[in-house]
């Protein structure tokens, strides 16, 4: 019996390592390739010879910061102001539609809230289309705000923060009442401290997900200058593949800050990822 | 929007004939590409993360690391992913996958253009480097929530590490697994990004790698069409439903709610 628990660990410890590196290895020969000058790629694609660094140089990264790559730098510019302005806009509005729904009651809640889980289920792949003739009647095609317009509620955003609202104790409202506070200084004085965490998990999301996006964009910013990351990179990528040196490096960099910020909120990312309200 | 025709300035109502002109064999292919892109992340995304996931459940350091190295590919943008995986594969004898295959004995592919299944394996591959961190993280929730007394009664009663899996870990963590199936069918069926950024465009030899929203796109917006387009967006999200009804009431989903 023991023996063969002894034997289980090391297999469970050689299979859970084995995967993990496996997971990991493409994001390292990632940041390997670029290092290395584009045309090895091109023509080897990720190949053990390219792996082993020949000549570990930062040329490559450092050529994103000068002429050839004045695009990049609008991208990334780009990226880091959309992200911001959507984490800024969507967790203002979600939490206080959040706490709204979630300590008022008032006639037509429950209906409230089975239109935002039914929006959370819907696959916004399959709303593009009507989004994209709204945009055009809205004239916010090829703007910062065509972009993130459609996403300024999150609807998980709400939900979550709703379950978060109705986990606390009223009294604080209460007493905050008593105190001659009205209700938006309720909310921006005593809740949104509360909620910090709850803001905090949100962010990540809205962050990673706002970082990340590629077909929304992809449909609404038509010149070059104001593509984000995503869209910017995937013009790069043709099938002459002239361009690996910016594709390559520029693709790790883009990555990079978001692995960071991972490394920096581990906790609470994993939290951000399970709001979902699965209980098991 | 599915029952007209709609061409900049003019909109006019034209019944069906939109779903009409659905019935063609790119649709076909795209259908099925997106069900079977479906059935085989579903098939791989459960049983792998639910393994790792146990595998991973006791808070230790070792683990926490591997956790986080498990999920790190879920940061990573579909474009990065997707160029990643075009290196790796790419159609040279010296690309990774292909030297490993020459290595074994095998022959070097253009995985790329080699048609069917080699299009499918390069989108589910992809997909799970990129979402099994994500489901080990819903499993490990499902699973902490489990009662610890359950399995030291077990282990009194002498049940084995086999038997506590089955009987207690699996029943227990039904509610997760209903969930990720629920959005792993909604995420399978949305596919397109993955694709696209694959085969550089919406176009792939023989439509390997068309998905429906692959469809939707090219000719809601390459041609335009957006009557079409928005039919099939209403085909798609009709199947969605069906299927995802039918699977919540195989689990059981609607009677646990009585």
């Amino acid at each position: 019996m023991t023996v063969k628990n002894t034997l289980l660990k090391y297999l469970r410890v050689f299979v859970v390592t084995f995967v993990s590196m496996v997971f990991v290895f493409p994001l390292i020969a990632l940041i390997f390739a670029s290092l290395r000058p584009g045309q090895d790629l091109m023509r080897f694609g990720i190949s053990l010879k390219t792996l082993i660094p020949t000549q570990l140089s930062l040329d490559y990264i450092l050529a994103l910061f000068g002429p050839l790559g004045e695009n990049y730098r609008s991208w990334f510019l780009n990226s880091i102001v959309i992200t911001a302005l959507q984490v800024v806009i969507s967790i203002f509005l979600s939490s206080m539609v959040g706490y709204g729904l979630g300590v008022y009651r008032f006639k037509g809640r429950n209906v409230i809230m089975v239109l935002v889980i039914f929006v959370m289920m819907i696959p916004i792949q399959i709303l593009i289309l009507p989004l994209y003739k709204l945009s055009i009647n809205l004239k916010i095609i090829d703007t910062y705000v065509g972009v993130i317009l459609p996403f300024a509620v999150f609807p998980l955003g709400i939900f979550f923060f709703r379950q978060y609202v109705l986990g606390m104790p009223k009294d604080y409202i209460d007493a905050a009442r008593i105190d001659g506070l009205n209700d938006y200084m309720i909310f921006v004085r005593i809740m949104a401290p509360i909620m910090a965490p709850a803001y905090g998990a949100m962010s990540i999301l809205i962050a990673l997900n706002s970082w990340n996006q590629f077909l929304w964009p992809l449909i609404v910013l038509r010149s070059s200058q104001k593509f984000t990351l995503p869209i910017g990179l995937n013009t790069l990528l043709t099938p002459y593949g002239n361009n690996y040196d910016v594709l390559i490096s520029g693709a790790a960099l883009a990555t990079i800050p978001i692995i960071i910020v991972f490394i920096f909120f581990q906790k609470n990312f994993m939290t951000g990822m399970t709001a979902g309200g699965v209980k098991g | 929007m599915s029952f007209q025709e709609i061409y900049p300035g003019e909109v006019s109502f034209v019944g069906f004939s939109n779903y009409n002109e659905l019935v063609t064999e790119r649709f076909y292919t795209a259908l099925s590409n997106s069900f079977w892109y479906t059935f085989w992340t579903i098939a791989i995304l459960v049983p792998l993360p639910i393994i790792l996931a146990v595998a991973l459940h006791k808070a230790t350091v070792g683990n926490t690391v591997y956790r986080a190295l498990l999920f790190v590919p879920s940061l990573v943008s579909v474009v990065v992913a997707g160029t990643l995986i075009r290196l790796l594969f790419a159609s040279n004898d010296q690309a990774l996958v292909n030297s490993l295959f020459r290595l074994l004995g095998g022959e070097s592919k253009n995985w790329l253009l080699a048609g069917q299944p080699y299009a499918m394996i390069l989108l589910v591959v992809l997909a799970t480097w990129k979402w099994t961190g994500v489901n080990i993280v819903y499993f490990l929730a499902g699973i902490n929530s489990i009662p610890h007394e359950l399995y030291e009664a077990a282990t009194i009663d002498g049940a084995d590490w086999n038997t506590q899996f089955w009987k207690i870990t699996l029943p227990l963590i039904k509610p997760t697994i209903i969930f990720v199936i629920t959005i792993s069918i909604f995420g399978g069926f949305s596919m397109f990004e993955e694709s696209y950024i694959l085969w550089a465009g919406n176009e792939s030899p023989n439509n390997v790698g068309l998905t429906m929203v692959g469809y939707l796109y090219q000719r809601g917006f390459q041609q335009a069409n957006l009557g079409v387009g928005s039919a099939i967006g209403v085909v798609l999200i009709t199947i969605v439903f069906i299927i995802s009804i039918v699977q919540l009431n195989l689990f059981g989903f609607f009677k646990e709610e009585q």
